[in-house]
């Protein structure tokens, strides 16, 4: 009775806590969302506030996200979009082959390449900021989706992720579809990359949303304003001579509309996905 | 034959498996990382009129002030994000992984959702609520106990402040996630054994719970200390290029200011190899640490 009692506290005093920190954390949005509606007078003379006021609040912002200098949101919109559905369909091809090569094969040079990926996912990908864009601008891919998508498209992550998944996959299936006859490749696309469809879900969401949320890169191979992926877009519109703050919070509310409905759908892929290149790593 | 040219072509089937990550590794890691080394001897007007200066930029780097700020910003980026990004996540791991606890799947999506914003939205709305005026978010909630207008993103403390505030709000439910994960691979039979010996919760969490997540914690940390060395959106965002007494300025900033703005290619390419030996010496004394971990444990 007493242990019922002090565990039902126990319980209640972790939820208030957990209720207090799950508040904090969606203040964010909440200002976000109501600063959306409201006019960029409004938020200037009384900043950032929770005050709702439904006469001063209107859908002005959004609208202008369709009239601000012809629309240009929605090509920052379109840009992100273009970019992160072929880098997630090129990063999931082309690691899920090298995770499985490194795993299922044994051959000369595989601990060697091994290796060079482990070294990979340590070194932060800025180092290489101006020698990439050097090459970049040389192979005249400047202001182009392929200057910003081609140097990404092999992470070393996705492939370490890749190569985990695949150890706990067993080399049978390929043994014995060799003796029936199966080309190496038939093998990969036919037998493991059904059997690897959670490591995709996962990878998917999580390829998806760096891709989308990417700055500094596209930033600096995307020089003209149409050329704007949504974040460098977003920034743009804060500079003083611009006069764009309108676009401001609509624009950041609307640009976490897409990756949020990717999360909600697949959630449960994204955090086991999450999950397992943390733990086994 | 026929067999012959079937274990060929199982020979060659793991290198044309691997050939993605060989060609990109060659193309845009390797040649721009030679190029790096070698543009770092070099003053570089233009892609095409440079010439060798020896160690010049490498004397410049030492002999800048500004590269020391940014480190020592690094640094106590790391320090603090460790400090509250390491015993909060765990905490709450801890007692959401708790029986009884109504709604998990709810909570864990709650923490999760601020990471999936971009940190240049983050960015934005952090600066506003950061204002220096009165109406700024902060400062109104100060006011409420009688202190402020505070210039948040002017000084050092502060601006600190408000880097670490993003990272916090951004890795909170990542890093919980984690340890979730750790703690749903500890046996209840562990927790169950030490309710026989008469443990409390407390010291369940603090013998039981903390040595098993020691792996975790040790990935965490890692990742954590890696995206403090590459920080830079959040900055950017916050003040440009360019922050007053450098309180925003990072490695990255560096790079990129030394690139971008000054148009002194050279030097941006020292500041890439010297951050490229930070990470690598980190990293050795690291996996040095977690040896010794592992040996004590």
């Amino acid at each position: 009775m007493g242990q019922k009692a002090s565990s039902r506290l126990r319980i209640t005093l972790s939820l208030i806590l957990m209720i207090f920190l799950a508040v904090l954390v969606m203040i964010p949005f909440y200002f976000m969302i109501v600063s959306s509606f409201k006019s960029v007078a409004d938020i200037f003379s009384n900043g950032l506030n929770v005050d709702i006021n439904f006469s001063k609040m209107s859908l002005h912002s959004y609208e202008t996200l369709w009239t601000n200098r012809n629309g240009i949101y929605w090509s920052w919109f379109k840009n992100s979009l273009i970019i992160t559905v072929l880098e997630t369909v090129l990063v999931l091809l082309f690691t899920s082959m090298v995770g499985y090569g490194l795993a299922l094969y044994d051959f000369k040079g595989k601990t060697t390449i091994f290796a060079v990926v482990l070294i990979m996912m340590m070194v932060p990908s800025s180092i290489l900021l101006l020698p990439l864009y050097k090459e970049v601008s040389q192979l005249g891919l400047m202001n182009t989706y392929a200057g910003v998508i081609l140097p990404a498209i092999v992470p070393a992550s996705s492939i370490f992720f890749f190569r985990q998944f695949c150890m706990g996959l067993s080399k049978e299936f390929a043994e014995s579809a060799r003796i029936d006859g199966a080309g190496e490749f038939r093998i990969f696309w036919q037998i493991y990359v059904p059997l690897m469809r959670p490591a995709f879900g996962a990878m998917t969401i999580l390829t998806t949303m760096n891709a989308w949320n990417d700055f500094l890169w596209p930033m600096i191979v995307m020089k003209s304003d149409t050329n704007f992926v949504l974040p460098a877009g977003l920034m743009s519109a804060m500079t003083p001579y611009g006069n764009n703050y309108d676009l401001l919070f609509a624009g950041s509310v609307m640009s976490i509309i897409p990756i949020l409905v990717v999360f909600v759908l697949n959630q449960n892929q994204f955090i086991e996905g999450l999950t397992v290149g943390g733990v086994k790593g | 034959m026929q067999s012959k040219r079937k274990i060929d072509w199982q020979k060659i089937a793991p290198y044309l498996f691997v050939s993605p990550f060989i060609i990109s590794f060659l193309v845009f890691s390797l040649y721009p990382f030679i190029n790096a080394i070698i543009m770092s001897f070099q003053q570089v007007n233009g892609f095409n009129d440079a010439k060798f200066i020896g160690f010049a930029n490498y004397k410049q780097m030492f002999n800048d002030g500004d590269f020391y700020a940014a480190l020592w910003n690094v640094v106590r980026y790391g320090f603090w994000t460790i400090l509250i990004l390491i015993p909060l996540p765990m905490l709450l791991a801890y007692l959401m992984n708790q029986k009884g606890i109504p709604f998990k799947g709810f909570f864990r999506s709650v923490y999760f959702v601020p990471v999936l914003t971009s940190s240049v939205v983050a960015g934005l709305i952090f600066k506003y609520a950061f204002s220096s005026e009165k109406t700024g978010v902060f400062n109104v909630w100060l006011s409420h106990i009688g202190v402020g207008p505070v210039d948040w993103l002017n000084s050092s403390g502060t601006a600190m402040f408000a880097l670490v505030v993003i990272a916090v709000w951004r890795w909170l439910g990542v890093n919980m996630i984690y340890f979730l994960s750790g703690l749903q691979g500890i046996s209840p039979e562990l927790y169950e054994s030490a309710d026989m010996d008469g443990a409390n919760g407390f010291q369940k969490f603090w013998y039981v719970t903390i040595p098993l997540l020691k792996p975790i914690t040790i990935y965490v940390l890692t990742i954590s200390i890696m995206a403090g060395f590459s920080l830079f959106n959040e900055t950017y965002v916050y003040w440009g290029a360019q922050s007053p007494n450098n309180v925003g300025t990072t490695l990255v900033t560096l790079i990129y200011k030394a690139a971008f703005t000054n148009g002194n290619f050279g030097y941006s390419c020292t500041l890439g190899v010297a951050l490229f030996v930070i990470v690598v010496v980190v990293n050795a004394i690291q996996t040095r640490a977690m040896g010794l971990f592992s040996d004590e444990g």
